[in-house]
């Protein structure tokens, strides 16, 4: 039993902190952290409810790893309605903030209401207190962890913080932790603005020792560990490189898009890549990249921490961002990078450096910028909207005035702030969204890569590669090779990763172990730490049923397998060049098997077969 | 080579151990006034909570040490001591020759001048055989008067309340421990002990103490109250025990004066502990410090040097830890600052937190802080070292709880800069 | 010969295996605010510090206690804490001048690093080589405690 067993009930429009028992039923059948939350919210949530009212709730849950010594239990996830696709919104981060939330004593924290004025959570261990807000309210992410930290005059303390433009009604805003580790995607930093909570901070001593069997666990850890250690990807390639090894092998293979993704395929994703990151600059011999840093309990570390070049446009008078601080991940590089044209190394760690600092998801922002700058270039778009920011493919200097933008909330900032979608919308050019349920696109081209394109557009929580990282198996080879541009099999492999993801994600775990893991390394862990039966096949039942859990929910809210769809673009206009050259995505051949596998009607419904099956 | 220690304490039993390691052919003698084997003050508040039994306050096991390491224990006070002759009297008139004489007798509590303090229900807390008394009368219940919330009175304020005893503290100054903590931080620690339920009256003095009916007394104080209690305690200061050196070419000041080496102005006679006036690391002036580390400091700086081992020392750091009923402050060096230095300074009083951070130029010169037991010796290190804190210095003045972050960057090669 | 923890901040990635199995062996559970060793964090610097007690020559806090509750192991050379006879006092806190030996809320004692009687377990659960466990020679690490305490008073400039 690895649950502390204790969720915390936060009513923020009466002010009410109450600890409840965690529902062990529920845990049996969902484990923890996503699987979990999302069935609390399923049960405790109206899906028709506006997302950013008080009926909606945030939950920010541990798995029962969380806290563990098991290789990657550092995570947490916060999970409600997201106000960017009105679908269930369910983002994970790493770094320290989940495990003290456990060290503290809790499972889980449900936010419920809103709060007439800003407030944070104050936790320590067992003291729970809301507490004024009112004077860090408009601060930045950063600027409220170290007034927090002073205040509580505790280093130690952890804490998950929303920046201005979660302030500002940002739909794709996130909460960060730890400075550089954010549950970026969905708008769940917009859910928590609009609750008026503007940080929870977290000290916790009490620790966790209620493995269910000790030796057990040790053994199947230690196990684990090694197979990271030993495999490729996570051995090496994400130690040394991070997630930007990704860089040249997906621009390489024909899979990475550029320019709003009219293009597959970036010139300068050489010049933004993990080499280039290690590579020493001319002006000060330094390389961008300092060190690789792990999440808590990670024996991967794929983070990584980099500086600016200090005499670069971006940051030459501002000496507080001369310091290091969280690089550029691969889907950050794309979406700020590639889809922008942009391949000034310098500019994009800045942005990065302010999308961390200020609270909101590179991949929604960058993608959504470069819709704009699609616009911009088709003149549907001009100057006078962008407040005079020459909007071009390729300006770092565009890319950095937009960014400083959008942080105030002021004028283009709010278009920019309401995502690609919503964007293109308003200015008459809705096909050159790349969205899913008005999520933006990750960093690799459904045309290219088969198998992403229908993890999109079946992803509930809209576009997101990691509902479904098929690309391990399709440009990987894990655990197996498939032909990325085969459709055939690729209904099944979805469904497979899509499954055993909603269960990694629900455990306390990070997905990036599943580059050297399958579920029979996973599930031993689980098994030794929990009471209840965690074999394999119980597992992989679990991920299908929170997956089918979270379809349910958006059916609820309203969606339908009219809104299981790509862009045209993703459709109809074939790669132009490269080796995918003339691929589109084959989403219609795939759609349908895909429903059939998961036990759906024609329709994309969850049928009442499939229910029962999975008590449901 | 004779080797003789007066005074029992911590500084003559590390002075007499120190001197075994360095000089293991040479006789080493403790002659120690006190009915008890050498034993800790600082152990005694301890005892008065019934954390230990006396045997638990002893410096060492007194069955097998001293014999291990061939230390003579005498048990007997030295009257006089003859610097010429190099010969001390003892009590029962007996003499003692000795080569290279180590003062470690420490200091004693003394009473201020109020009439009744020298009725049997007031005692002073530095002896076991005080705590014996004051064990005796603090009975759950009782009504008790602590004078003087200074550090020692402070110190031994938990273990009274855990005696399940009623407290009142008086102290003449405007706070608690005047000499430790600024009023920030003092004050602090007086609402801590009020919401305790602890009586504190500070700015006040007893005026008198004065016998009642029912075998108590009733204390007066200035500001008009009158207490009744069962048991008074002062903690009202101490002086150096230097009576036996009268007559003698040992220099005096507020204590024994020594220097570098602790060595007195007699070249065969050092002291060492709350007797010393030594070399304060801070100021460079002679002060008595009387804290623990510090006599253990001094008894070994003081043996190596009478072995024959020259050295010298920089001074000792004045510091202190206390625990109130839960709430532990700390001080370091100069706390309160140098003329033209700089300061760092987080005050929470709503969570009973607080950290001062006193800079000359720098260099850390002192601290204090409130509600922090974490990682809190590095202040030392941060002092003592000296260490030039370059841009460290700027970020512990925005945020100065990154203490132990500016000592490892300051200290360690992070291969980064 | 004895050993010594050898630390290497420069491989360290701060993902504190080493505080929980730390933790783990001392208290059965695994909490990072009960480990006797402490992963520093220099956000700005783009670094990570373990540090924990070097077992020191000096062994301030040995000398400081009142009451003989810190001894010396002979095999490890460690200086370990015995919570039999130590009180509480807080005393080795501050004499201890790398801030190495600390209060325990929840035992009421004083702890710091017993290298784990020879067989510590940050080393074995680092997977960086960060923390390893070798030969006490003249390690850098040695080199920073030396030149760290040089300075210190009674750590005495011998003529
Ligand atoms: C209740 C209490 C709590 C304390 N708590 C702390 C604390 O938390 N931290 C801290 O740093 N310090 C504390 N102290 C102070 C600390 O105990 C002293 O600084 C320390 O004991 C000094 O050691 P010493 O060896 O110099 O003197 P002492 O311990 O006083 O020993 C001197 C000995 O010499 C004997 N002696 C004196 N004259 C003669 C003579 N003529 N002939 C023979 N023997 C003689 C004395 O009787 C005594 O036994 C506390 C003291 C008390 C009383
Ligand atoms: S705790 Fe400090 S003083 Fe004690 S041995 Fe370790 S480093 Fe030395
Ligand atoms: S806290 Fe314990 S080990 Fe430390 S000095 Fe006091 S009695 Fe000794
Ligand atoms: S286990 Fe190793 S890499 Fe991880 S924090 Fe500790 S020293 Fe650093």
């Amino acid at each position: 039993m690895s649950w502390t067993r204790k969720i915390l009930r936060v009513n923020l429009s009466k002010g009410s902190c109450t600890p409840e028992p965690l529902n062990m039923e529920w845990a049996m059948e969902y484990l923890g952290q996503r699987g979990l939350a999302s069935k609390y919210l399923s049960e405790e949530v109206d899906p028709t409810c506006d997302a950013l009212g008080p009926d909606n709730k945030l939950i920010m849950a541990t798995g029962p790893l969380t806290g563990t010594s098991a290789s990657t239990a550092g995570r947490y996830s916060v999970i409600c309605k997201s106000p960017l696709t009105g679908a269930i919104a369910a983002s994970n981060s790493g770094g320290f903030f989940g495990p003290e939330m456990k060290f503290a004593g809790w499972d889980m924290i449900i936010f419920e209401g809103k709060s007439e004025k800003p407030v944070y959570l104050l936790i320590q261990d067992d003291q729970v207190e809301l507490r004024s807000a009112e004077d860090i309210w408009g601060k930045s992410a950063w600027e409220t962890d170290d007034i927090l930290h002073a205040t509580h005059q505790d280093p130690q303390m952890r804490i998950a913080i929303i920046g201005r433009t979660a302030e500002a009604g940002c739909l794709y805003a996130g909460i960060i932790n730890d400075r550089h580790r954010a549950a970026g995607r969905s708008g769940v930093g917009t859910v928590m603005a609009s609750k008026n909570l503007k940080a929870v901070a977290i000290r916790g001593t009490g620790g966790i020792g209620n493995l269910e069997d000790a030796d057990k666990f040790f053994e199947a850890v230690d196990a684990g560990k090694k197979v990271l250690a030993d495999g490729a990807v996570t051995g090496q390639g994400l130690p040394t490189y991070g997630t930007q090894v990704l860089m040249n092998v997906i621009n390489g293979v024909g899979g990475l898009p550029a320019h709003n993704m009219r293009d597959v395929g970036f010139d300068g994703a050489g010049d933004i890549s993990a080499e280039a990151m290690a590579e020493p600059r001319k002006s000060d011999g330094k390389p961008n990249l300092v060190t690789g840093a792990g999440c808590f309990a990670c024996t991967i570390a794929c983070g990584r921490i980099s500086t600016i070049d200090k005499t670069h446009f971006s940051v030459k008078d501002k000496p507080q961002y001369h310091g290091a601080s969280g690089g550029l991940e691969y889907e950050a590089a794309w979406a700020l990078g590639a889809d922008t044209g942009v391949s000034d190394l310098d500019a994009l760690t800045y942005v990065n450096f302010l999308c961390n600092e200020d609270g909101f998801d590179p991949i929604s922002f960058g993608a959504t910028v470069a819709a704009a700058m699609e616009m911009f270039q088709d003149g549907d778009l001009t100057t006078k909207d962008t407040g005079g920011i020459e909007l071009k493919f390729g300006s770092a200097e565009a890319l950095v005035a937009i960014t400083e933008l959008l942080v105030t909330g002021e004028g283009f900032a709010k278009d920019l702030g309401m995502g690609s979608k919503r964007l293109c919308d308003k200015y008459k050019r809705p096909e050159l969204s790349m969205t899913v349920k008005s999520q933006e696109f990750p960093a690799y081209d459904p045309r290219g890569i088969q198998g992403m394109g229908l993890g999109y557009a079946t992803s509930n929580r809209g576009a997101c590669h990691l509902r479904g990282y098929t690309v391990a198996s399709e440009v990987l080879g894990i655990p197996v090779k498939t032909e990325m541009n085969d459709a055939e099999g690729k209904p099944e492999l979805v469904k497979a990763f899509q499954d055993a993801t909603a269960l990694v994600d629900s455990a306390g775990l990070c997905i990036f172990t599943t580059f050297a893991w399958g579920m029979d390394d996973i599930a031993p862990q689980i098994d030794a730490a929990c009471e209840g039966d965690w074999s394999v096949e119980g597992c992989l039942e679990v991920g299908e049923r929170i997956w089918n859990m979270e379809r349910i929910f958006n059916q609820a809210a309203g969606f339908t397998a009219d809104d299981d769809k790509l862009p045209k673009r993703m459709l109809k206009e074939a790669i132009k060049s490269g080796p995918t050259k003339g691929q589109v995505s084959r989403l219609g051949e795939m759609l349908p098997k895909y429903y059939e596998i998961r036990g759906w009607n024609p329709k994309g419904e969850v049928t009442a077969e499939t229910r029962e099956r999975l008590s449901l | 080579m004779q080797h003789i220690i007066i005074g029992a304490g911590p500084a003559g039993v590390i002075a007499a151990e120190t001197l075994r390691k360095c000089d293991p052919a040479a006789s080493v003698t403790i002659i120690g006034d006190e009915p008890e084997p050498p034993y800790s003050r600082m152990a005694i508040p301890y005892y008065l909570s019934d954390n230990i039994d006396e045997a638990g306050s002893y410096l060492r096991d007194p069955s097998t040490h001293y014999s291990k390491y061939s230390i003579e224990l005498v048990q007997e006070r030295v009257e006089k001591v003859d610097s010429k002759a190099k010969q001390v009297t003892l009590s029962d008139s007996s003499t003692r020759n000795y080569d290279k004489l180590l003062l470690a007798t420490g200091s004693r509590a003394i009473s201020p001048p109020i009439p009744g303090l020298d009725l049997p229900q007031v005692h002073s807390c530095w002896t076991l055989v005080d705590a014996r008394h004051i064990i005796e009368l603090a009975k759950p219940g009782a009504n008790v008067v602590l004078i003087g919330a200074g550090f020692i009175g402070c110190i031994i304020l938990e273990a009274l309340v855990k005696r399940k005893i009623k407290l009142t503290v008086v102290e003449t100054g405007n706070r608690m421990v005047p000499r430790m903590l600024n009023d920030k931080a003092g004050g602090l620690l007086k609402q801590w002990c009020i919401d305790k339920g602890i009586d504190v009256h500070t700015s006040c003095s007893v005026e008198s103490v004065k016998a009642a009916d029912n075998g108590e007394v009733q204390v007066s104080l200035s500001d008009g109250s009158k207490l009744p209690a069962a048991l008074v305690i002062t903690a009202t200061g101490v002086k150096p025990n230097i009576e036996m050196l009268e007559g003698t070419d040992i220099k005096l000041d507020l204590g024994v004066l020594v220097n570098h080496s602790m060595q007195t102005s007699n070249s065969d006679v050092y002291a060492a502990g709350d007797v010393a006036q030594g070399i304060d690391f801070s100021t460079g002036n002679f002060e008595v410090q009387a804290i623990q580390p510090t006599a253990a400091d001094h008894g070994r700086i003081a043996a190596l040097n009478m072995a024959g081992n020259i050295t010298e020392h920089h001074g000792t750091l004045n510091m202190n830890i206390l625990d109130t009923l839960g709430l532990v402050s700390c001080s370091f060096g100069l706390w309160m600052g140098v003329d033209g230095g700089e300061q760092a300074e987080l005050y929470n009083p709503g969570e009973f937190q607080y950290i001062n951070l006193q800079f000359d130029g720098d260099c850390l010169v002192g601290a204090s802080t409130i509600g922090k037991t974490q990682h809190i010796g590095v202040l030392r290190g941060l002092i003592e070292s000296r260490i030039n804190l370059g841009h460290w210095k700027e970020r512990l003045l925005k945020d100065p709880t990154c203490i132990m972050e500016a000592y490892i960057a300051s200290t360690q090669e992070l291969g980064y800069s | 010969m004895q050993k010594s923890l050898h630390i290497d901040p420069g491989k360290c990635t701060g993902c504190l295996q080493c505080e929980m199995a730390c933790s783990y062996d001392n208290t059965g559970t695994f909490n990072p605010s009960r480990s006797y060793i402490k992963v520093f964090t220099f956000h700005d610097e783009g670094r990570f510090a373990p540090y924990t007690c070097t077992q020191c020559d000096e062994a301030w806090c040995m000398h400081a206690c009142p009451v003989d509750a810190i001894s010396v192991d002979l095999a490890t050379g460690a200086k370990i804490i015995s919570d039999d006879k130590c009180v509480g006092c807080k005393v080795c806190t501050i004499a201890c001048p790398f801030g190495t030996v600390n209060y325990s809320q929840a035992t009421g004692k004083v702890v710091k690093c017993d290298l784990c009687g020879g067989d510590p377990e940050c080393a074995k659960a680092c997977p960086t080589g960060a923390i390893t466990y070798i030969d006490a020679d003249w390690t850098g690490y040695d080199r920073m405690m030396a030149s760290a305490a040089k300075s210190l008073p009674s750590a005495e400039a011998t003529h």
